[in-house]
């Protein structure tokens, strides 16, 4: 063979050595590879070489980190140096939940992105429903978190020319999903992420302020610090949606961030009565001043004394009079409240007055939403 | 949103910590956390040791932010080296402590014990790295068995193309097991 041909060979060669060295070649072109090495001492070290490197690719997937290691890793860095700008208290369960939702979230595959869920949610006396896939529960969880971020003064999710009075959160959510005819996809989770960060960081830079800070839903406020603790509370709920259709395990919340989200509901339920009562849904007349002892079971559990007579913000601080009695678990009573539960099928030990009963169980339903 | 470029980000990452902000380092967290514990992972071989790397390398994030200098690499690269660091470390460690107690095992033994794992983290840490075209084509011809034909057509591009990218990406895989100058720690320096 002349040098003249055994340099075109070579040129030649040399490009299928990666390829060789996948096997990824026809049988014909490893062979024309393999004469061609013993006679280039060059092609013969590379072809070695990514041979080698061959063996440094692997097949394992990425173990999936335990969700507890962040709270006991960033515990650990704040121990040793304590933050000048902590993450408010009030916004904990917050940060957690978007924290545990990213995790299952990154190690789903494309295609389980668009596995159907469908949100659970009571109006009136009835449970209903609406249908989605899992990015479209993202998207639903970014648009009504906007509402936080319009209230900190961020940039809407739904952009500068979101019309004043679209502030429902279900609206929101329909006027997410209507504005492409393409059904989203996995490229929503990385500006819900984002935006759930600008939220805890934002709202740590000026705690302060934030905390007298009301966000608006559209017929109703909450305070941002009770707001927060809302949102946390959804988005533990539609990660078990996301969970549910995906089927993998979800735990609930630690103990400390569930205690205060039943607080939240607790602190809530007298106003829904209220309005149940004015809409003509209330059962039974209730004793001026009766309570009902509420008690929740478990980790994050304790006692809540809910106002019966419909006076709304009017915390009942201790057994007063109570007129009747519901012991639930607490994962239990907060499913209830995500209206994922019907009220009959509680798994609630009752006694006392049972309109009473009747009425906080359904006012518990009522506080649920899409 | 967040401003600007990469290099703008890991500024502005940079500065956050050094200000005492928590957010900041839980993002820093929620963004690096699995290719920290990954890497450890592979070198330890071991879920509670790789746990701890993880815990040391945030620890050393967030009370030495200053170490890290912007512009001379990115975060990512300064978190990875890091994890890199207190793995072997940590590997070294425990396998000297066993020899202590068991007499099992040579100096020699683990030193090549140390550098096998070493080069596989490394490698890891390559591959998720390197421009994703290229990360691609190998994941195609290698995970999923397809040669440089069926490789071409599933990417869309040509079957050179295919041949190079295959070739550049075992190249630069090829680098994982080079040895390296002391101090230097080879993978993880420049821009990736």
């Amino acid at each position: 063979m002349t040098a003249a041909r055994l340099d075109v060979d070579h040129r030649a060669l040399m490009s299928y050595l990666g390829a060789w060295a996948l096997s990824a070649c026809s049988p014909e072109e490893a062979a024309a590879v393999e004469s061609h090495l013993p006679e280039c001492a060059r092609c013969a070290e590379e072809a070695h070489r990514l041979r080698d490197a061959v063996g440094l690719l692997h097949h394992e997937e990425p173990l999936d980190l335990d969700p507890g290691l962040r709270a006991r890793v960033l515990e650990s860095c704040l121990d040793r140096r304590p933050p000048k700008i902590p993450v408010p208290e009030w916004a904990a369960a917050y940060d957690t939940e978007t924290a545990r939702l990213d995790a299952l979230l990154q190690d789903i595959q494309d295609a389980e992105w668009h596995a159907p869920v469908r949100l659970r949610w009571f109006e009136g006396e009835k449970q209903v429903g609406r249908r989605t896939t899992v990015a479209g529960v993202i998207g639903h969880l970014m648009t009504v978190d906007g509402l936080v971020a319009v209230a900190l003064g961020l940039e809407d999710p739904l952009g500068a020319r979101t019309p004043a009075h679209l502030v429902a959160p279900d609206a929101r959510t329909e006027a997410l999903w209507n504005a492409s005819p393409l059904p989203q996809t996995r490229s929503v989770r990385r500006p819900w992420r984002e935006q759930s960060h600008r939220l805890v960081s934002a709202l740590s830079l000026e705690s302060d302020r934030s905390a007298a800070l009301d966000v608006a839903y559209g017929g109703y406020a909450l305070p941002l610090r009770d707001s927060l603790l809302d949102r946390a509370f959804e988005c533990w709920v539609h990660a078990e949606d996301i969970a549910g259709a995906v089927d993998y395990p979800y735990d609930p919340p630690k103990p400390r961030h569930l205690n205060g989200m039943i607080d939240l509901a607790a602190r809530m339920l007298p106003g829904v009565i209220g309005q149940r009562r004015q809409a003509g849904l209330g059962r039974g007349v209730p004793e001026p001043g009766g309570v009902l002892h509420l008690e929740i079971e478990g980790a994050g559990g304790g006692d809540w004394y809910i106002g019966l007579d419909g006076a709304a913000g009017e915390a009942a601080t201790g057994p007063g009079r109570a007129v009747a009695h519901v012991a639930l678990d607490g994962v239990e009573f907060c499913r209830l409240a995500a209206g994922h539960v019907q009220p009959r099928e509680a798994a609630a030990g009752q006694d006392g007055d049972m309109d009473a009963v009747h009425e906080v169980l359904f006012a518990a339903a009522s506080l649920s939403r899409m | 949103m967040t401003p600007g470029t990469p290099r703008d980000r890991d500024r502005l990452m940079r500065d956050r910590l050094l200000d005492g902000e928590a957010a900041a380092l839980g993002e820093l967290y929620d963004r690096y956390a699995p290719l920290v514990h990954s890497l450890a992972h592979r070198v330890l071989e071991d879920e509670r040791a790789a746990d701890r790397v993880t815990r040391d390398v945030f620890t050393h994030a967030w009370e030495r932010p200053g170490d890290y200098t912007p512009g001379e690499r990115s975060l990512r690269s300064w978190i990875a080296s890091l994890a890199h660091h207190r793995a072997v470390e940590l590997l070294r460690a425990t396998g000297a402590a066993e020899h202590a107690v068991t007499g099992r095992g040579s100096a020699e033994e683990l030193e090549r014990t140390v550098h096998r794992a070493a080069t596989a983290a490394r490698a890891d840490y390559i591959v998720t790295a390197m421009p994703a075209p290229l990360r691609a084509a190998l994941n195609l011809a290698y995970h999923q068995r397809r040669d440089h034909r069926q490789t071409a057509a599933d990417l869309g591009v040509s079957e050179e193309e295919v041949r190079r990218r295959l070739r550049l990406g075992l190249q630069m895989l090829a680098t994982a097991g080079a040895p390296r100058p002391p101090g230097a720690p080879s993978a993880f320096s420049g821009a990736i």
